[in-house]
């Protein structure tokens, strides 16, 4: 046993010395779920991240100091996240903390950063991240708050008031649709009917013809994968004619794949990144956008995700911020982050306060519509 | 090696040990690291009466963490409960369920038994996050500091002791237990238990009470990890969560509760130490699961201490 604890003391103090390096270059520490359950939001986020502090460096780092990116994958446990962001903090001594792929992981290392005081960007949606707002913590994603309301602004323009929401009982589905129900009175226009599907379903007739039977004027969808796409077909067999609206988890080409012609006329909100080259040239967020995604593209093949774009804007946000305040130092970093103005990322134009840490409005969010098998701009 | 056979030499040991590491790890994150160790160890120490000893096989005792983490969390965090007695109230609620759901499930055998274990697990993991307007769903939710008659530990050294004392308290109770009647009883059980019964063994009573324990084990330790990590999630309570915990058990060596203490220590401090290697880390760290159990296929304490005795005997 003396042995063995001895082993251990020994194993210990290596990976403590190991970790401790000169202080030369800056030190971005990240922990985010490259494996496990949340690996398809994870990877694209490490992947930008390394891609990028690589171009930053190409260009010449950040104050002529070279960026150095210290990751750990949490794999989507929140308590293997809380101990890497100590690790982060107490042995790697990092500048910044970018990442908190999930909720989960992103809570459990709140409590770490505010007490450490160090600068903090996660990745991840949920509106308790930021609401109410903690000093050092910062978040680049939308939420599905605005999804909702980039939909009903949508819909209350075309004079369809009355609503029928139809979502899913997944954790996505739950909190649009506990979101949507919130800020429908805010935005003119009201619920009459609120019906739920199973993400495993495979018809949803039965809700599709409560709809029918009701004095809807339009249709919003809530939810992630295959179901929103049976909707849609089951919608189009019922022969029902309503706008149909779906929301922003569906905005990738799977499910045109799969809805196929079904999907002809369906509205949903997009983060611009999905549809950067039908940007006008205008367009604040075109270069942003289509320069991501050439890079990315170029470098990984395959396609850009929103999550990766969530990534890049919390570098670039940081990047931009050190700059700002000429330092690395954590106070004037975090004053220079909240005082982020005008900064155009992948997911929108950020615009930080002492009382809003996300940035974003609604703006952020595109509306598309299918037409001919593709993505329109509509607005 | 003779003074771990006894049965207090190892503890003494192991209780030096303790006590100097903290002079040893002096940063918040390597104690933070043997705080986590010591959480394992307590479960393993726990599952390993019901593995080691009594020779039956738990895939879902995830899910009694995850009840003992989440019920610290409702009742302190939505309810104000103090958090000694939400701690106590984890601890017996768990062994009732566990109490309730042992008679039925212990009389099956082999994969029977793990796939009973292992829906048991499922079924909390699913309620878990499913019921969000209570526990938070798939995002988790925070959990409030532990306060305990007005004092609150702070930091990672505080909680060390804490830690540190449940920890050697676990394996004291649990030396104990397998020295005790019951213990022999559960190895007549792990041996024969037709034999078991022919001897006048009560052999369900005995697996029902180490299940109990064990899963008891379980709750606290979650209860208090969940206190200590300030957040919760499902994940606490997950299939592969389990079958962590059971591969602690099995890698450090079976019927060997220091065994299980090495083997949570292995295997909370290896992800630590590959996590350097980036994309080959899970390839590595399954390559040192799958030699040792080659190498060493009845467990590091155990073989170690064989290969020990057979070089001193040379």
């Amino acid at each position: 046993m003396k042995r063995i604890s001895l082993t251990l003391s020994v194993l210990l103090g290596l990976g403590l010395t190991a970790a401790t390096q000169a202080a030369e270059p800056i030190r971005i520490g990240s922990v985010l779920s490259v494996s496990g359950p949340a690996a398809f939001l994870g990877d694209p986020e490490l992947k930008t991240l390394q891609l990028y502090v690589e171009r930053l460096n190409a260009a010449g780092g950040l104050l002529g100091r070279p960026l150095e990116l210290v990751h750990y994958d949490d794999a989507g446990e929140a308590a293997k996240a809380n101990t890497f962001v100590k690790r982060l903090i107490a042995s790697d001594k990092v500048d910044v903390i970018l990442g908190g792929t999930t909720t989960g992981a992103t809570m459990a290392a709140v409590p770490l950063v505010e007490k450490a005081q160090l600068p903090f960007i996660s990745f991840a949606g949920a509106v308790v991240i930021v609401d109410p707002v903690k000093p050092w913590v910062f978040k680049t994603p939308h939420t599905d708050r605005m999804a909702c309301e980039k939909v009903f602004a949508d819909m209350h323009k075309r004079g369809l008031l009355r609503v029928a929401l139809l979502s899913e009982t997944s954790g996505f589905g739950k909190s649009g649709h506990d979101q949507c129900v919130d800020v429908a009175p805010a935005q003119g226009v009201s619920i009459v009917v609120d019906e739920t599907y199973g993400a495993k379903d495979t018809d949803m007739s039965a809700q599709l013809t409560k709809v029918r039977g009701s004095d809807a004027q339009a249709v919003l969808v809530f939810g992630l994968g295959q179901s929103p796409a049976i909707v849609t077909k089951n919608y189009r067999q019922l022969g029902i004619e309503l706008p149909l609206y779906q929301s922003h988890g569906v905005a990738s080409k799977e499910f045109l794949a799969l809805a196929g012609a079904a999907a002809e006329g369906v509205r949903l909100p997009s983060p611009a990144l999905l549809v950067a080259d039908k940007l006008a040239d205008s367009d604040p967020q075109k270069a942003v956008v289509t320069g991501y995604t050439a890079a990315y593209t170029q470098k990984f093949g395959g396609e850009v995700s929103t999550f990766g774009g969530y990534a890049y804007d919390g570098l670039m946000l940081w990047a931009d911020a050190v700059k700002r305040a000429g330092s690395v130092e954590a106070d004037k970093v975090r004053a220079a982050l909240e005082a982020t103005r005008g900064y155009v990322g992948a997911s929108g134009v950020v615009n930080m306060s002492p009382s809003d840490h996300m940035g974003l409005d609604a703006s952020a969010f595109r509306m598309l519509e299918v037409r001919d098998g593709g993505w329109t701009l509509v607005d | 090696m003779k003074l771990l056979d006894s049965r207090y030499g190892g503890l003494l040991l192991l209780a030096a040990g303790l006590l100097l590491l903290p002079w040893l790890a002096g940063n918040a994150y390597l104690l933070d690291v043997a705080n986590r160790i010591a959480i394992n160890a307590i479960i393993a120490v726990g599952l390993n009466l019901l593995i080691g000893y009594a020779g039956q096989i738990s895939l879902g005792h995830a899910g009694f963490l995850g009840l003992g983490a989440y019920a610290s969390a409702i009742l302190c965090g939505s309810y104000d409960w103090p958090a000694w007695l939400a701690l106590l109230s984890a601890a017996a609620g768990v062994a009732l369920l566990a109490f309730l759901v042992a008679r039925p499930i212990l009389r099956l055998k082999g994969h029977y038994l793990a796939m009973a274990t292992l829906g048991l697990g499922m079924i909390v993991s699913l309620v878990l996050s499913n019921e969000s307007a209570l526990t938070g769903g798939p995002d988790g939710m925070a959990v409030p500091g532990l306060v305990l008659f007005g004092w609150e530990p702070q930091g990672e050294r505080a909680w060390y002791w804490i830690f540190a004392t449940l920890l050697l308290l676990a394996i004291w109770l649990a030396q104990n237990l397998i020295d005790s009647p019951l213990g022999r009883a559960l190895r007549a059980v792990h041996g024969s238990e037709v034999a078991a019964r022919v001897a006048g063994v009560d052999t369900t009573a005995c697996k029902v009470q180490v299940f109990v324990i064990s899963a008891v084990f379980a709750a606290i330790a979650g209860s208090l990890s969940a206190h200590y990590t300030g957040f919760v999630t499902p994940g606490q309570a997950s299939f592969l969560h389990s079958v962590e915990l059971v591969t602690m058990v099995v890698i450090g060596g079976m019927a060997s509760t220091y065994g299980a203490v090495l083997g949570a220590a292995l295997m909370t401090l290896l992800p630590q130490l590959l996590s350097g290697l980036e994309d080959y880390e899970m390839l590595v760290f399954g390559l040192i699961l799958m030699v040792s159990m080659i190498v060493l296929p009845q467990g590091l304490l155990p073989g170690l201490r064989g290969w020990l005795q057979t070089r001193r005997a040379a």
